[in-house]
């Protein structure tokens, strides 16, 4: 919920929980705000001072079990040093690369009285390192890579979003004419309707963007961490284009790509230094070529066998004439509605990149319209995942939030079970979730309206009414159950070796991450 | 299996504050960095302490975990020194038991390795040694031939030549 605030908002969310099993409830957040950089702070409640480390009643280490995944963290132990400690965390987790900050405190420092001289003390941070200006001589460097390249290729990653650089994205693209294609959490960033969009790339990117990467001569990562996710693998990924860096985290330079050139600074200052200095590409012909790539490999779906998920995501996409703030859950409708839901702005797409949490996308829109009241917040979930925090649908209730759940059910654990299909034989294991409940009388169990969608012909009206529902809303669209996502590059394996549909021979068993 | 990996020694400069220990052993742990030896000193300014790591692994793991320890922000400054441009010292206590041979071992290195008999009750001696990290390998192994009991090493502390800064 925190952090479905802080990416519609941009600014942090707050999260107060209770010590023990509070504070240990949230170290899946933690960890999603930490993959995908985003500012939280996670104030936590522990047992008094005199009793830490003696198994009082609810203790729990949060400090220490949450280490590996905060950006920073603290245990207060004098309640003067809450002003700094305060401080320090709010100018911490929204700065540089963002990420989590926690802080935990005892219940006897908390009531105790404050002492102190002032409430607005002077940090003491001397170690936290300031994100620089973009280096002159490295953006320099970076322009005149540039010259010469004949299938130039701009990568968005959110660090993109983070640093609002979607407008100085937009000049470079258009100045250099150079295609832009985006990762899963920066779709929007650069509009995903713009001439030169190939939309998201990797594993279920589009087939263009992928085609992209193995044909380009130069790319350039704005804010992208070169993810396994969209390199497939890192050793065979664009073997023969200029490797080009644009991160806040001096970290991420090398890590998993070797760059030619890299500029560690905030990425719009970045992009903006790099347009002064750069001349437009002849891309006529590399343009051309991926028209022809847009046109051979679409993005598809058929809708004769019954109603297919793609459709649904389709006309939400156009019933909301694709302004709704979206967030996602994790699984395969969070890669249909990344390919049929396109977005116009990063802060319109709220997703669980790097962590890939199921259950996320449900509280992260209750979040997402705490933050922004006046839009149109719209939860695409699957029935396996919104059955993970569904919980949350009497604060959507209490809170009187008129956030529309659109549930994508396929009473499956649906992209486990497509993996399963595809490499493993089709021997499913507990993937199965025939046995869902009915999720429109669930709604209405918590005084919230529900929608009911298993057709395809009654879908456009039933989507348009629940998208114009006044209050909150759940649409339970059940669509066949054995849909599969394509295109797919397989995991362990470069772009070149994607299917853009239902292989006809046995895949081999993936080398790569889950 | 001995660790072929080559040797690392590197210098962090940190907020003298709790935790920072495991904020930093977790950037090694995991990236599966054995830590050969770990030093933990005051420096002259009581805020700050000065951790000296000496550690194996490859070289890209190393640059992964100088920057992400460099990161911490509780840590200052976090950098590789090498030999050539750093004093380096370590200490060890070495017990072996009290012999005339032995007396006469350590009387013949006391020149070449730095040793001095620092204790000789209840039959055995407890040598001290101040050198290199290669000196007190080396004495090590010829202190072997005489049956050492046990052994106790500070592990290695550095500084940088000349103006620069550790």
């Amino acid at each position: 919920m925190a952090d479905g605030y802080a990416r519609a908002t941009g600014r942090p969310g707050v999260v107060l929980v209770t010590s023990g099993p509070g504070a240990t409830n949230t170290v899946t957040g933690i960890l999603t705000a930490h993959m995908d950089s985003v500012p939280i702070i996670v104030l936590t409640g522990q047992t008094i001072t005199s009793m830490l480390g003696k198994d009082a009643f609810q203790e729990a280490d949060i400090v220490g079990i949450t280490m590996p995944i905060v950006k920073h963290s603290y245990l207060v132990k004098n309640t003067n040093d809450i002003p700094r400690v305060i401080k320090e965390a709010w100018h911490i987790c929204q700065t540089g690369r963002p990420g989590p900050v926690l802080i935990d405190l005892p219940k006897d420092i908390t009531s105790a009285p404050f002492t102190g001289d002032t409430l607005d003390p002077k940090m003491d941070i001397p170690g936290y390192k300031e994100l620089p200006k973009p280096d002159k001589h490295d953006v320099l460097k970076m322009a005149e890579m540039f010259k010469g390249s004949k299938k130039p290729l701009l990568l968005v990653g959110h660090g993109a979003v983070i640093a609002r650089a979607g407008d100085a994205i937009k000049k470079l693209a258009e100045k250099l004419n150079a295609p832009v294609t985006n990762t899963l959490l920066a779709k929007g960033e650069f509009p995903e309707t713009h001439p030169l969009s190939l939309g998201m790339l990797g594993m279920h990117g589009t087939a263009y963007a992928n085609k992209a990467i193995i044909h380009c001569d130069l790319i350039l990562s704005i804010g992208s961490r070169w993810d396994d996710r969209i390199n497939g693998n890192n050793l065979e990924f664009c073997v023969n284009a200029k490797k080009l860096h644009i991160d806040a985290d001096f970290s991420e330079i090398n890590k998993i790509v070797k760059p030619d050139a890299w500029v560690v600074a905030d990425a719009r200052e970045t992009v903006e230094e790099l347009i002064k200095h750069a001349t437009p590409l002849d891309t006529k012909e590399w343009l051309a070529e991926l028209a022809f790539y847009r046109k051979e490999f679409p993005l598809k779906y058929k809708n004769d066998r019954g109603l297919t998920a793609q459709y649904v995501i389709d006309t939400c996409y156009k019933v909301t004439d694709g302004r709704a703030i979206v967030t996602t859950d994790v699984g395969q409708h969070q890669m249909w509605a990344a390919q049929f839901y396109l977005s116009g702005r990063g802060d319109h797409w709220i997703s669980s990149g790097g962590a890939g949490t199921m259950g996320f996308g449900f509280p992260a829109a209750i979040g997402a319209q705490f933050g922004r009241p006046k839009n149109l917040v719209v939860a695409i979930v699957g029935d396996g995942g919104f059955q993970m925090t569904l919980h949350e649908l009497s604060t959507m209730f209490i809170h009187k939030l008129p956030v529309k759940v659109l549930i994508i059910d396929n009473k499956y654990l649906g992209m486990v079970r497509q993996w399963q299909e595809l490499f493993f034989e089709n021997r499913l294991s507990g993937v199965d979730l025939e046995g869902n409940p009915d999720f429109v009388k669930l709604a209405e169990a918590y005084g919230i309206k529900g929608f009911h969608i298993n057709h395809a012909d009654h879908c456009q009206d039933v989507m348009k009414q629940a998208m114009e529902y006044p209050g909150p809303c759940v649409i339970h669209a059940e669509v066949i159950k054995e849909g599969n996502v394509y295109p797919m590059v397989p995991a362990g394996k470069s772009a070149f070796h994607m299917i853009i549909e239902k292989p006809t021979e046995k895949m081999e068993k993936p080398t790569g991450s889950t | 299996m001995p660790n072929t990996d080559p040797s690392h020694t590197i210098s962090v400069l940190v907020a003298n504050k709790p935790g920072v220990l495991v904020r930093i052993a977790l950037v090694f742990a995991r990236r599966g960095y054995n830590i050969d030896s770990l030093v933990v000193s005051p420096t002259v300014n009581p805020k700050y302490s000065r951790m000296t790591i000496t550690a194996r692994g490859s070289l890209e793991t190393l640059d992964q975990i100088i920057k992400n320890a460099g990161k911490l922000v509780d840590v200052i400054h976090c950098g590789e020194h090498d030999m050539a441009h750093s004093v380096e010292k370590e200490l060890s206590l070495v017990k072996l038991k009290a012999s005339p041979a032995v007396k006469a071992f350590v009387t013949k290195a006391a020149r070449k390795f730095h040793v001095k008999i620092d204790d000789s009750s209840e039959k055995y001696y407890i040598i001290e040694q101040t050198g290199t990290t290669a000196q007190l390998n080396e004495f090590e192994t010829m202190a072997k031939e005489y049956g050492v009991v046990e052994m106790v090493r500070t592990g290695k502390i550095l500084m940088v030549r000349g103006k620069e800064k550790t």
